[in-house]
């Protein structure tokens, strides 16, 4: 009982962490059919400006944190934008899609040649131990990464449907066109997007990192994990990117325990090809399909 | 049609170009009568980076050290380095280049998957190669010319077994491993050797390669009421392993085997490794003059304190020394021959640090040590004697 | 002379080239151009997929293994080369009809989603199914053939064993490109809507351009495996996916020569760039973003740009 709930604790919160990711790399194939191959690579960054913040600048790990969201919101949102997928807006999919890889093998050579190519261990932001609730023991780590999550995730989509700006931001997301006919500043909300991904993805690896440890390769299967998760629950769906984050940790963590380790990657996979077969347009998608 | 044309131009041009790049740069420095050239092709990017870099530096430290005293029959060594990237694709390409220029020696790399495929490259090459690599299924090939400095999985597990059956007195035994050659060799090895001493396997965990979340295996490791937990990963992974052992509160004996008591583990996982014991071949802590004083020396040099692949490295180029000062020439068939079956002890030649012997598949018996992480350091607690079972000489 | 007549000459200067190349060459030149032509050979697969199909497959890799561990795994138990090697293409033929056809049958990029999860499936099942494949411990000591008796052992023979396979290849697509097929696989590239409206299948053109790029793939791993003598799962992943990727869409997809292009450059641009020691990467990374940006269409797309800006000026 108690390896269940710890289990199902664990999966949930790692789940949230991919859920994160997932939901920025949603936003930006909604907003500007940009399918960021680089994602990872987007959590993984964010880690080492927090250690050469907290290195350099000598300090702590949340002001290290805020002067990592500006700069990601800086580098990874608005340059990204600028730099990368406007100029390539007409050019299709696939020519940013390579472009996006090679981002992300620019991100990943970077930081092993001007930071390190070792790991480096990276400051808690919760209490250590497990806490123990009756019989049942969880950490408190988990627990405190769990939380953190779920109050992003609650902030956002209350900002995507509470605010004007978030309701135009989901207008853009829906019909370009239509929006920009209805006076939408498109241009704008779209760079809102490119923020609220960079955003993210710093809260993710300052929720990841801890366990994870920074290392310039770390983005390569969480970036994976992200797409995954973004397919498995519905490509257009914000809604549906957060639920397959969720699902693929509770997943992967149960796959291990109770079917096999040596297969744990191949049961989310095959999960996805299901997905694809039977129900293209994702587990919580809406049928309304999106040419690419 | 005219665009077509042109484009095929300048795409014929490009190609031409490249050809004809590629054969310029690929000619060959001459080699000096006065020197000796020793190729290590070693991880020095990608995952073993940091065993790498250890093995590399502290290569570099034995070379100034012997050409400092005079070199190696009056011959300097001079050491070229290669990045096999830690992929064995890369590693193939790597020492097919460093085996152009006709070294003596070829030495690394570590990585066990990328050994498998330098091996039948320098056999066929006939050079002798000393490699840093652990899989046990290296020296069963038998191939003439390879040759370990550590302990192989054969040697080192059946060590590991007796530990954990006279001193821990495990019942069962959770095994949390790495699936690849290196760490799929080490658990087949362990399971055997376990096994044969009545303890049983209560968990069997593989785990990949820059594995990040190590949740579920320590759930299943707890589930398994295992009485120790035995950890066989590469060094972020074992951090990552007792890090979230100690988040959720694991409270079982953790044992390792070399790897998880490292000097990089520690650094990365803190207090999460406290307490951890465990079987290493070389340590860096061993309370041994000649090894304190090359771990001096080697953290005065580059700043920070050796692992056990450093103390490989060093090892590695004063074997080359010793042999070849024997054979009183330089011959690479004779090297592969006189390594065989024979015994370097420090008398003979200081640099080896310890005594060591080869047998004759070119695997190494050596004493080794028993080790416990108090306060983030490794500390020896015993010394375990050579076996003394040199296979077929 | 027409166009027609250029490339061919274009097709043969580099042939003429590439079997010159490697006299002046040691060892490892040589190893680097064998590596080229099987890479070449791979992509050319995908430039059919991509390139003329327009569908985006990331599991050239995975059939680039499974045409390694074929041809490896036969000719260890005796098999002659000769037989793997067809045997290879047609196994990975098939498999890339059956994991097409479901995902072709659904619209839209989501074959570039089922072969991204069948790569990473097939890594696994090289690596976790020891009693098939050996596991982690890899396939060791292939055998290298022989042709006529002739051995292709050495590095010099087995560089024209990959040619001549290179050679082979090219000409096969060049015929398929000309054929009744290639016309309707331009026709479906440029309009879907009307080459469907002119009764081209659209699923059955597709879908078999998938599973001729595929058997490429595992033609070229089948030459893959004796030529570096082991092998074990670790090439075989999602990156070298991704690199045939790079090579199709930076060499020119869509084209003849953009293959040849975007091997070579992931395969020699390391030696090009050498005299930049650990930035290699970031450069290549760099001029990729950057060539993407200013010419979706690839190192061939450029050099056209080029021309044609050239003869524009007085």
């Amino acid at each position: 009982m108690s390896d269940i709930v710890q289990l199902f604790v664990s999966g949930i919160s790692t789940g949230a962490i991919y859920a994160l990711a997932a939901m920025g790399f949603t936003l930006l194939w909604q907003t500007t059919g940009t399918i960021n191959f680089a994602q990872g690579e987007f959590v993984m960054l964010p880690a080492f400006i927090m250690l050469a913040a907290m290195n350099l600048l000598d300090v702590g790990l949340l002001s290290a944190f805020v002067i990592s969201l500006v700069v990601s919101m800086v580098l990874l949102g608005a340059a990204f934008k600028r730099a990368l997928v406007d100029p390539m807006a007409h050019h299709g999919v696939l020519p940013l899609i390579i472009a996006t890889i090679a981002l992300g093998i620019f991100m990943k050579e970077a930081v092993k040649t001007f930071y390190s190519a070792e790991a480096q261990p990276f400051a808690a932001f919760a209490p250590e131990g497990a806490m123990r609730i009756g019989p049942v023991s969880v950490s408190i780590e988990n627990i405190a990464v769990l939380a953190v999550a779920v109050v992003a995730i609650l902030a956002l989509q209350l900002f995507l449907q509470r605010t004007f700006a978030g309701r135009c931001m989901q207008a853009v997301a829906q019909n370009r066109e239509s929006a920009r006919i209805l006076g939408v500043p498109v241009e704008r909300m779209v760079l809102y997007t490119f923020l609220i991904n960079a955003a993210l993805a710093t809260l993710a690896a300052l929720l990841v990192t801890p366990t994870y440890l920074a290392k310039f390769d770390n983005g390569e299967s969480l970036g994976l994990i992200a797409f995954i998760a973004a397919i498995v629950g519905g490509f257009n769906q914000m809604r549906g990117a957060l639920a397959g984050g969720l699902l693929i940790g509770l997943i992967d963590n149960f796959t291990a325990v109770y079917i096999s380790t040596q297969y744990r990657h191949a049961i989310p996979l095959i999960l996805l090809i299901v997905v694809i077969l039977f129900r293209p347009q994702g587990l919580f998608g809406r049928a309304e399909e999106r040419r690419l | 049609m005219q665009v077509s044309h042109s484009l095929k131009v300048w795409a014929l041009s490009a190609g031409a170009g490249a050809l004809g790049l590629m054969a310029a740069s690929a000619v060959v420095p001459a080699q000096n009568a006065k020197t000796v050239l020793m190729i290590n092709a070693i991880e020095l990017s990608g995952g073993g980076a940091t065993v790498g870099t250890n093995w590399r530096d502290a290569v570099d430290m034995a070379v100034k050290d012997i050409n400092g005293a005079g070199g190696i029959l009056g011959r300097k060594i001079i050491v070229k380095h290669f990045d096999t990237q830690s992929k064995p694709g890369i590693s193939k390409a790597v020492i097919t280049k460093a085996l152009d220029e006709k070294p003596y020696v070829v030495l690394g790399p570590i990585y066990s998957s990328s050994t498998k495929v330098n091996m039948v490259v320098t056999r066929r090459a006939g050079v002798p190669h000393i490699v840093g690599s652990e899989a046990a299924s290296i020296t069963q090939t038998g191939n003439p010319f390879i040759f370990r400095t550590s302990f192989g999985q054969s040697a080192s597990m059946p060590k590991l077994a007796n530990y954990l059956k006279d001193e821990v007195k495990a019942k069962s035994v959770a095994v949390v491993w790495v699936n690849n050659a290196f760490g799929k060799g080490g658990r087949d090895n362990a399971v055997k050797e376990l096994k044969a001493r009545g303890i049983a396997i209560a968990a069997d965990i593989s785990t990949e390669v820059q594995q990040a979340d190590f949740s579920a295996e320590v759930v299943k490791a707890k589930q398994s009421g295992a009485d120790v937990l035995f950890a066989y990963l590469h060094e972020e992974e074992s951090a990552r392993l007792l890090i979230e052992l100690k988040k959720q509160g694991y409270d079982k004996q953790i044992v390792g085997e070399t790897t998880l008591t490292s000097q990089k583990v520690l650094d990365l996982a803190k207090d999460a490794a406290n307490g951890v014991k465990g079987h290493v071949g070389l340590t860096a802590d061993a309370n041994i003059p000649a090894i304190r004083e090359f771990a001096r020396r080697f953290e005065a040099a580059y700043g920070r304190k050796p692992d056990h692949n450093g103390i490989k490295g060093y090892v590695a180029v004063h074997v080359v020394k010793e042999i070849t000062e024997r054979m009183g020439k330089f011959d690479q068939k004779g090297f592969a021959d006189a390594l065989h079956c024979t015994t370097i002890t420090t008398e003979q030649e200081p640099g080896v640090l310890m005594d060591i012997s080869y047998d004759k598949n070119g695997d190494v018996d050596r004493a080794s040590f028993l080790v416990e992480v108090r306060d983030g350091k490794q500390v020896v607690t015993g010394v375990l004697p050579k076996l003394g079972n040199a296979v077929g000489c | 002379m027409n166009a027609q007549g250029f490339k061919r000459l274009a097709l043969a200067a580099i042939l003429a080239v590439a079997i010159l190349a490697p006299l002046g060459l040691k060892n490892y030149g040589v190893y680097l151009l064998s590596l080229w032509a099987l890479y070449a050979i791979a992509a050319q697969g995908l430039n059919l997929t991509l390139g003329y199909a327009g569908q985006i497959s990331l599991a050239q890799a995975a059939f680039f293994g499974i045409g390694a561990y074929i041809s490896a795994l036969a000719t260890t138990a005796g098999m002659s080369f000769w037989l793997a090697l067809p045997l290879a293409g047609l196994a990975c033929f098939i498999i890339g009809a059956l994991i097409g056809f479901p995902a072709l049958r659904v619209q839209h990029h989501y074959l570039a989603f089922v072969t991204l999860g069948f790569n990473v499936l097939v890594f696994l099942v090289l690596r976790n199914e020891e009693w098939l494949t050996g596991g982690t411990y890899g396939v060791a000591n292939i055998p290298r053939p022989a042709l006529f008796g002739l051995s292709l052992g050495g590095p010099l023979a087995f560089y024209y064993l990959c040619l001549a396979l290179l050679v082979l290849m090219t000409a096969m697509f060049w015929h398929i490109v000309r054929s009744p097929w290639g016309r309707a696989f331009a026709a479906l590239r440029d309009n879907p809507e009307r080459a469907a409206s002119l009764g081209i299948s659209i699923v059955t053109y597709t879908l078999l351009a998938f599973a001729i790029g595929s058997a490429a793939a595992g033609i070229a791993g089948a030459a893959f495996a004796p030529l570096v003598e082991y092998i074990d799962p670790t090439p075989f992943t999602l990156s070298l996916s991704l690199a045939f990727l790079l090579m199709v869409v930076v060499g020119g997809q869509g084209t003849l020569t953009g293959p040849f292009i975007g091997a070579a450059l992931v395969t020699l641009l390391p030696e090009w760039l050498r005299w930049t020691e650990g930035y290699y990467l970031m450069v290549y990374a760099l001029a990729v973003m950057v060539l993407m940006v200013v010419c979706p269409s690839g190192l061939t797309g450029l050099f056209d740009m080029a021309r044609r800006r050239w003869e524009r000026s007085p």
